[in-house]
């Protein structure tokens, strides 16, 4: 029965290619490839050391409060007395202003994300992976809910719940999540034709370790992609309510309501219009340079 | 003292039946059109029998992959029974099915496809062991080494991922995971036809000498018919969603019953030119028809060359029956004749 | 004597990536002859495609043809411009895909295509443009032609697509017509019917063809000589019957007894080739098929073999040749590759952890 040793050797097929590398790490390689995406990332590491660190350098005495009205510099332009960035028509000095706006407007783009991930998951996952009845109750839902204007549904749910912090995260979030969990419904429905769910199925996994071990890591990019994506789309929501007067109430600064403020002025005092605006695009940039990156990044097509 | 020397396994004809398929239908409705539906599997009925590789063969769009799923509780069946080791399969759900599940594995098409790109080597062929609950931690890491070594693969490949493997490599990685529960029974489907010539012969060599280690029982699914008769002890051919024909490999090859089976062996060519000039293929009229309005009568009368149209071939449905040699079974209203 | 048609000489194709340097086609001679059948058979990647492609400078980018000639009649392609090499590409070759779903328009006619290619190169009027696209249907016997003709690419079943390819192929009598795998995309009633056309097309209107496949046994049916690739270089080249009777090359050897035959009575094991081919950036020194040579002697892994004479029209390009290779030699090739030891471990734990896991 033995076989010849040496043709049970030759046998093995010990090589591989070299590369070594996983998946996930290879999308970090190709990421960092792309100038403008890391750009956006410092831009955006730099905004959140910006808003952690103000309440700090006030305390320290390097930036004046954003709510310190000095009555003696109203309307002064950038870069005097004292003031890089100029001030608004109470006085208040605008880069203090900027900075403190920063906090509103990374914790809308960033926890209104927090709120819509688990909604779209969860409904998304659901519908794609059951299917049947359960995908059609579940999209018939997200449909009607998607046919209401977003900004209309926002200003109503504001307007009854009142302008604090929540009632304006939740509502951004609850528009949000419709786009969320129709792309995770079709990632879902494509990936569970793929032969190695059928693998998996046919080695007894079963259903939410298919789920949660096969469906959601295959279908990680596309959603990850989306949610940074979906960042400047709630900064610009907020920006648009607080424009709108609607948004966090004054004196807490929010760049949009900045604008608001600055527009009546712009003509007299272009600064502070200018800066918050500027601030505003600047971030909606950065974080679509980063989407665009991830995207590119994550899709293993984009292989060289 | 070579493996290879070693008497052919060949079923012996009273082994008890491992897997039975009676009366199976499978249609898949298409949406919107009220009542339409491909009709992918339509009325199949068949036995493989413990130790053999039975061979089904068809050109795309016969059902045979539909029916590997149907056989494998992939896909439910529309109508009709299959019965694995006695158990009637088709009306398992949740954990019966998939404690039954554990004695029959697939291997399935596509390399690049069937493993999951996010996993490691080591836990694709683990995650059957993990889900069946065998063995400890550090006995299921052995084990995986061992089946790496058992298919030929470097056992200290376990934590790399499926993209650094090549084509061949990938499918012995997903042979290996089939056989880590111990199966008895194994259904490839179209296993070696997405591999170049010189990886196929390795992948079907190591199919058959695991059928021998491991006295496996292959259902061994592709279009190619000489790789399916080179790989079986008997072979089912498949024309729009029904069996017409099946014989042991020789009598199918040598006494084909059936016009289908006639005309695809001789469609084939031989790799030599002194034979290929004597051989003359038998043309078939156009290409198969839509499987959601299959022709009437006999499925193949649009296409053969020795239907009777207008007659019987076109109004009544032959039955698959004994025909020819000794366990070959054939629907035609003509079996035997040219 | 046979006029010669086509002459590829020394042609060297090169991938310039950022891996390296990919020596796809790497000192190529080959020729074919008027109304020929030639074969150029090996695996994917041992660029038999990309020689094709060279032939028709259509190298796909980073490609590039770094030195060796082309002669089409005498006139090199390599040098030709853009005006002459797109008169070549259309009056003198034509090519054939192996999907043909892609290479059709899916918004246009199936007509009206074949009447694009045909009147780009010459003018027709359109009652004849109309009727000689009829009449190319019906040559490639696509049934009820005029009907046909008015139907777009999506209403045509496989084999169907790939007969308007070979029309549209045709539309300009070409004198070659190379088919890159040409029925790998079909099903096997249907590759009968393409190659059976193909065969009466050579016959009547005497197009020399160049079939690139990996199928050996498409290769007996349909052509006359064979060419044997392996990491971009000719490794073999013969008559027919000479090549599968008795090939000289070890590769040649294995990739027709690794294939099946569906005419064998018993089951014959298989020739497998271990390994992979060689990356082509840094192909291995001395022969390129020495690290999966099962009859390998120490030359080869030093100096590669030049093509010489091994019998008539016949040349091989090894040290060994399979006609001085021992009957022992052969058998330990064909040995089992399961790693017994690993087996019998697999075995044993098997009933006990079976038992744990029935309950």
């Amino acid at each position: 029965m033995a076989l010849a040793q040496p043709a049970l050797e030759q046998a093995v097929d010990w090589e591989v290619a070299e590369q070594q590398i996983g998946l996930w790490q290879d999308a970090w390689h190709r990421f960092r490839g792309n100038r403008l995406a890391v750009l956006g990332a410092v831009v955006i590491v730099f905004l959140i050391l910006v808003a952690f660190l103000s309440p700090l350098l006030v305390h320290l005495g390097i930036i004046v409060s954003p709510t310190t009205q000095q009555v003696e510099n109203i309307e002064v332009g950038p870069g005097q007395a004292g003031h890089l960035f100029g001030t608004d028509e109470l006085g208040r000095d605008t880069l203090s202003r900027l900075m403190f706006g920063s906090r509103i407007s990374l914790s809308v783009g960033i926890l209104v994300q927090g709120i819509i991930l688990p909604i779209g998951l969860a409904i998304g996952l659901a519908a794609g992976y059951f299917g049947g009845r359960i995908d059609n109750l579940l999209m018939r839902f997200t449909d009607i809910w998607y046919a209401f204007p977003d900004l209309i549904f926002v200003l109503v749910l504001v307007s009854v719940f009142g302008p604090n912090l929540l009632s304006i995260f939740g509502a951004i979030a609850l528009v949000g999540w419709v786009g969320l969990a129709r792309l995770v419904r079709g990632q879902v429905l494509a990936i569970k034709e793929k032969e190695y769910i059928e693998a998996a199925r046919s080695s007894g996994s079963p259903p939410l370790k298919l789920i949660l071990k096969h469906l959601l890591p295959n279908a990680l990019g596309p959603i990850i992609v989306t949610v940074v994506f979906g960042i400047p789309s709630a900064i610009f929501l907020e920006a648009v309510l607080s424009f709108l007067g609607v948004g966090i109430q004054p004196p807490t600064p929010t760049w949009g309501q900045m604008v608001f403020d600055g527009y009546e002025a712009i003509y007299a005092n272009p600064s502070s219009v200018v800066f918050p605006a500027l601030s505003i695009g600047f971030t909606l940039l950065a974080f679509s340079f980063v989407g665009d990156g991830l995207r590119d990044a994550l899709d293993p097509r984009m292989k060289r | 003292m070579q493996a290879a020397e070693k008497a052919p396994v060949t079923a012996v004809v009273s082994d008890p039946v491992i897997l039975r398929v009676e009366d199976v239908y499978k249609h898949f409705p298409i949406a919107g059109f009220g009542g339409l539906a491909v009709r992918a599997v339509d009325g199949v009925t068949l036995e493989i029998r413990r130790g053999e590789a039975l061979g089904l063969v068809g050109e795309s769009g016969c059902g045979k992959s539909t029916l590997a799923r149907l056989i494998t509780a992939l896909l439910p069946v529309t109508s009709g029974k299959i019965i694995f080791e006695g158990q009637e399969i088709t009306k398992m759900r949740g954990a019966r099915l998939r404690r039954m599940r554990r004695k029959m594995q697939m291997i399935f098409q596509d390399p690049f496809a069937s493993l999951d790109p996010r996993m490691t080597v080591g836990d694709i062929i683990q995650e059957p062991l993990d889900n069946y609950g065998i063995g400890s931690g550090r006995e299921r890491q052995r084990r995986v080494q061992e089946l790496l070594r058992l298919v030929g693969l470097n056992p200290n490949f376990t934590n790399r991922y499926p993209h650094e493997f090549s084509g061949g490599q990938r499918q012995r990685i997903g042979i290996a995971r089939a056989l880590a529960v111990n199966p008895s029974f194994i259904v490839c489907d179209e296993a070696v036809s997405a591999l170049d010539v010189s990886i196929q012969a390795q992948i079907i060599n190591l199919l058959q000498d695991l059928q021998r280690e491991f006295n496996l029982t292959y259902l061994f699914i592709a279009h190619d018919l000489a790789v399916v008769r080179h790989l079986s002890d008997r072979i089912a051919v498949m024309y729009l969603g029904k069996v017409v024909e099946t014989a042991g490999r020789n009598d199918i090859y040598d006494h084909p019953q059936h016009p289908y089976t006639r005309a695809l062996l001789s469609s084939i060519p031989v790799p030599d030119p002194e034979v290929e000039r004597a051989r003359a293929p038998i043309l078939l009229k156009g290409e198969i028809p839509s499987a959601v309005n299959p022709p009437s009568g006999c499925r193949f009368h649009t296409r053969c060359p020795i239907a009777r149209v207008p007659g019987i071939c076109s109004e009544q449905e032959p039955l698959l029956e004994p025909h020819g040699q000794r366990d070959q079974l054939a629907a035609c209203h003509f079996a035997g004749e040219k | 004597m046979a006029q010669t048609l086509l002459q590829v000489e020394d042609l060297h194709t090169q991938f310039f990536t950022s891996r390296g340097v990919v020596r796809a086609v790497d000192g190529v001679n080959l020729h074919i002859d008027v109304g020929e059948t030639l074969g150029i058979v090996g695996e994917s990647g041992c660029g038999k495609t990309i020689t094709a492609l060279s032939i028709l400078r259509l190298v796909p980018d980073p490609g590039k043809i770094t030195s060796g000639r082309i002669l089409f009649r005498g006139n090199d392609v390599v040098k030709m411009d853009d005006e002459e090499i797109r008169d070549f590409r259309g009056n003198d070759v034509a090519m054939i895909f192996q999907d043909p779903m892609t290479s059709l328009n899916p918004v246009t006619r199936i007509g009206s295509q074949i009447e694009e290619a045909m009147t780009a190169h010459k003018r027709f009027t359109p009652e004849l443009a109309k009727s000689r696209v009829i009449e190319l249907l019906t040559r490639v016997r696509v049934p009820s032609a005029e009907q046909r003709a008015r139907d777009y690419p999506h209403q045509f079943s496989g084999g169907m697509r790939q007969r308007a390819m070979i029309a549209m192929g045709l539309s300009n009598e070409p004198s070659l017509l190379i088919a890159d795998e040409p029925t790998t995309a079909l099903d096997v009633t249907v590759q009968a019917q393409i190659i059976q056309l193909m065969k009466q097309l050579n016959r009547e209107l005497g197009t020399a063809m160049m079939l690139i496949t990996h199928n050996m046994a498409l290769v007996a049916s349909l052509c006359q000589r064979v060419v044997v690739m392996y990491a971009g270089r000719v490794v073999e080249e013969g008559p027919v019957e000479q090549i599968f009777k008795s090939p000289q090359h070890p590769y040649t050897w294995s990739l027709l007894r690794s294939v099946p035959r569906v005419d064998e009575a018993r089951k014959d094991r298989l020739v497998s080739i271990k390994g992979l081919p060689p990356d082509l950036t840094n192909a291995p020194p001395g022969c390129k098929f020495h690290p999966r040579c099962p009859f390998v002697v120490d030359r080869c892994k030093v100096e590669e073999p030049p093509l010489g004479e091994v019998g008539p029209d016949q040349v091989a390009r090894c040290w060994v040749l399979m006609r001085n290779v021992s009957e022992a030699d052969i058998a330990t090739a064909k040995q089992s590759s399961i790693s017994v030891a690993a087996a019998e471990k697999l075995k044993a734990p098997a009933a006990d952890i079976g038992g744990k896991a029935g309950s």
